[in-house]
């Protein structure tokens, strides 16, 4: 018998949920300004998602889903990236969209059932929100390649789920950009629940990271609690990317405080002990403990900054529930570069019946 | 009528040992929208079945097992989300039995929500019947009522052929209504005449029964009659009780929640073209979504036929000369 292949994982983590530091900084975190930088973004997004998830609740938002409990993840990751990279979101990555430039208000938009929201007036070369499972990630693939063909030293980010990586157009992602060393980073937000099924029902695998070994492209774990450790790891990979070294796999491990959407009851399949534990190392605590003790810190700064988000939130809120709604227009004119003309018949039939209603619904 | 998909379920698992159910959330989340609510507590995790989050390993894990024996029932969370199974429902399932001359078959009903309504969120809101109609050795289903539900999910569990079985979301909730759990199922191969007038014949099916009825009785008012026709089994389609309405109204008008271009509706005023065309007064007309994306909620009002445009559709037939 010949072994002939082999695999490890590594896990990695710099600030542990005690908020001792566990490995070397990084070299961005020498600066200290630069971690409360983050730590800043990570309040911004809680704040901001608490908010939303309100909204929903007093009728004035759609189905919305939380990324409560994943701000480390979705912070590291926005400050890893260039701003010319590509990010290739999942629905919840709000901490990544916001360091990226997509406002509060495209996000109201969106999950308030306006297109507009899918316009971003910040990364316009971003993808918009994906609901269909999995899909991202050969675009993500894709917008690589294009990359790779122009050699333009840019790379694509997707996020995927941990149930997302049940299906085929995951493997197949990672299998073609492993196969032609495409410019891209994979990273799975394992939270450990897709809406009621836990992690272990999806694989019997140890690890999701190990996913990469089947593409032949290397697959890491980091603890997606630490913010330090997920922008560090995150960097790297797309260092490699930038540099022709082909994707990476990291799994971020995380967990999911929320329910699923606010159409979802986790309290139906998750047990109340196991959420508890989650709080206890979720990503805030430790970092903010971190930068006080380090003097950047402060109970001041702290309530000035929940105030100061407090404002934007705010300010983000009243423009969108304010802001003019799309006519019926908007379900024809973004269909084509130019519309048919029997759209433009149909266009004005919507135009009609809205007008005899006194405007479109809303 | 989600009670009556759960209580349907319930009765085909406690009466046929060759039943599961599977789907993503089906088990102890009892489905996103419950239609599967206790049904792993009270027949265990064997036959209530949680899958990896896959569709297309949904559907194809459903060919292998109705052909070794057992009935899957399997839940597709969305609509929006069958795409990845349709490789397996028409490569395999809708035709293991035409391929293999019968040796090898495919009871599989996949059940999944319809349309929109809700304001539910991106691709959570789509009506692609029509794709399913289109596929050979497929039937589809989309009841309207609670009671139908449950005779025709029953129908379609026992059929031996592999049945689509759509769930309109705004019915879920919308209806109330006392379903005895009998066992009964309804015929897989009719129509259901919903009201009945001489004036003008009306075809729909799904939640579009609601605006199609609402208009139904609104033109009563203005003593305009109509024959109100719940397709509710959209393929293979009952021609026999559109066709005898359309001899006695002499007028047409299908209505769906679809898109307009290719359409159910466009095959049902072909059937009615070739098979009636003498017996028409008036043009037929279709009320229908528009040719373009079912869009986020706050214009899925604006895109979903409403009673106001089937009433004037309605006009239009009784206008002709």
């Amino acid at each position: 018998m010949t072994i002939v292949a082999e695999f490890t994982i590594q896990r990695r983590q710099i600030l542990d949920a005690n908020a001792v530091l566990v490995a070397p900084l990084p070299r961005f975190a020498a600066d200290i300004g630069e971690i409360v930088k983050m730590y800043a973004a990570m309040t911004r997004v809680r704040v901001f998602d608490a908010k939303a998830v309100n909204l929903q609740r007093t009728g004035q938002l759609g189905t919305y889903p939380s990324s409560l409990g994943h701000e480390a993840t979705h912070v590291g990751i926005g400050a890893a990236m260039q701003p010319e990279d590509v990010l290739a979101p999942v629905y919840r990555e709000y901490g990544t969209q916001l360091w990226r430039g997509v406002t509060m208000r495209e996000i109201l938009a969106y999950w308030g059932g306006d297109e507009r929201g899918n316009d971003f007036a910040g990364p316009r070369h971003d993808f918009a929100w994906c609901v269909p499972i999995a899909t991202q990630a050969l675009h993500a693939a894709g917008a690589a390649m294009a990359f790779k063909l122009r050699r333009e030293p840019r790379c694509a980010l997707a996020y995927i789920g941990d149930g997302g990586t049940s299906e085929g157009a995951f493997y197949e992602a990672l299998n073609l950009a492993g196969a032609r060393a495409l410019p891209v980073v994979f990273v799975i937000v394992n939270n450990g629940w897709a809406i009621s099924v836990p992690v272990a029902h999806q694989t019997n695998a140890q690890t999701l990271a190990q996913k990469a070994v089947a593409a032949g492209i290397p697959g890491i774990q980091v603890d997606g609690n630490d913010v330090l450790a997920v922008r560090h790891v995150v960097g790297e990979a797309l260092q490699t990317a930038r540099r022709g070294g082909g994707p990476t796999l990291i799994e971020a491990l995380t967990y999911r405080l929320s329910d699923h959407t606010t159409a979802d009851d986790a309290s139906r399949y998750r047990a109340e002990a196991e959420v508890k534990a989650a709080w206890a190392i979720e990503p805030m605590l430790r970092l903010r403990e971190y930068i006080t003790r380090a003097g950047a810190w402060s109970d001041d700064r702290e309530s000035a900054l929940l105030q100061e988000c407090s404002h934007e939130v705010d300010a983000a809120v009243s423009e969108y529930l304010s802001g003019e709604p799309q006519s019926t227009d908007a379900m024809f004119d973004t269909l084509f570069a130019q519309l048919p003309d029997h759209l433009h018949a149909q266009r004005a039939t919507a135009r009609r019946y809205a007008a005899k209603r006194g405007g479109a619904s809303s | 009528m989600v009670e009556a998909i759960s209580m349907a379920q319930a009765w085909e698992l406690e009466h046929d040992a060759a039943v599961v159910v599977l789907g993503q959330d089906v088990g102890a989340n009892g489905g996103v929208f419950r239609a599967t609510a206790g049904l792993q507590a009270r027949f265990g995790a064997d036959r209530v079945q949680d899958t990896p989050l896959a569709e297309a390993t949904i559907a194809g894990m459903s060919v292998g097992m109705a052909t070794h024996g057992l009935k899957p029932v399997a839940e597709i969370q969305f609509m929006g989300f069958i795409y990845p199974a349709l490789d397996q429902i028409i490569n395999h399932m809708s035709r293991m039995r035409y391929r293999t001359r019968g040796r090898l078959t495919c009871p599989v009903v996949i059940r999944t929500p319809h349309g929109g309504g809700i304001h539910a969120p991106e691709h959570h809101s789509e009506s692609m019947e029509t794709l399913l109609c289109h596929i050979p050795g497929l039937r589809v289903v989309c009841p309207s009522t609670p009671a139908r539900a449950y005779g025709l999910l029953l129908a379609a569990i026992r059929d031996p052929d592999p049945v689509m079985f759509l769930e309109p979301v705004r019915l879920y909730r919308a209806v109330r209504q006392e379903v005895p759990d009998d066992g009964r199922a309804l015929p897989l191969d009719r129509c259901f005449v919903l009201r009945t007038g001489v004036d003008v014949t009306l075809v729909t099916w799904g939640a579009m029964t609601l605006e199609t009825l609402r208009a139904a009785a609104e033109l009563e008012g203005e003593g305009v009659t109509a024959d109100v026709i719940d397709l509710a089994t959209l393929s293979p389609i009952d021609a026999d009780t559109i066709l005898d309405s359309v001899a006695k109204t002499g007028r047409l008008v299908i209505v769906h929640e679809a898109a307009r271009n290719v359409g159910l509706g466009a095959e049902i005023a072909a059937i009615v073209a070739e098979h009636a065309l003498y017996d028409l007064q008036a043009p037929i007309q279709r009320v229908a979504g528009y040719d373009t994306i079912m869009p986020l909620f706050r214009l899925e009002h604006d895109y979903i036929p409403s009673a106001r445009r089937i009433i004037d559709a309605v006009r239009v037939t009784l206008a002709a000369p």
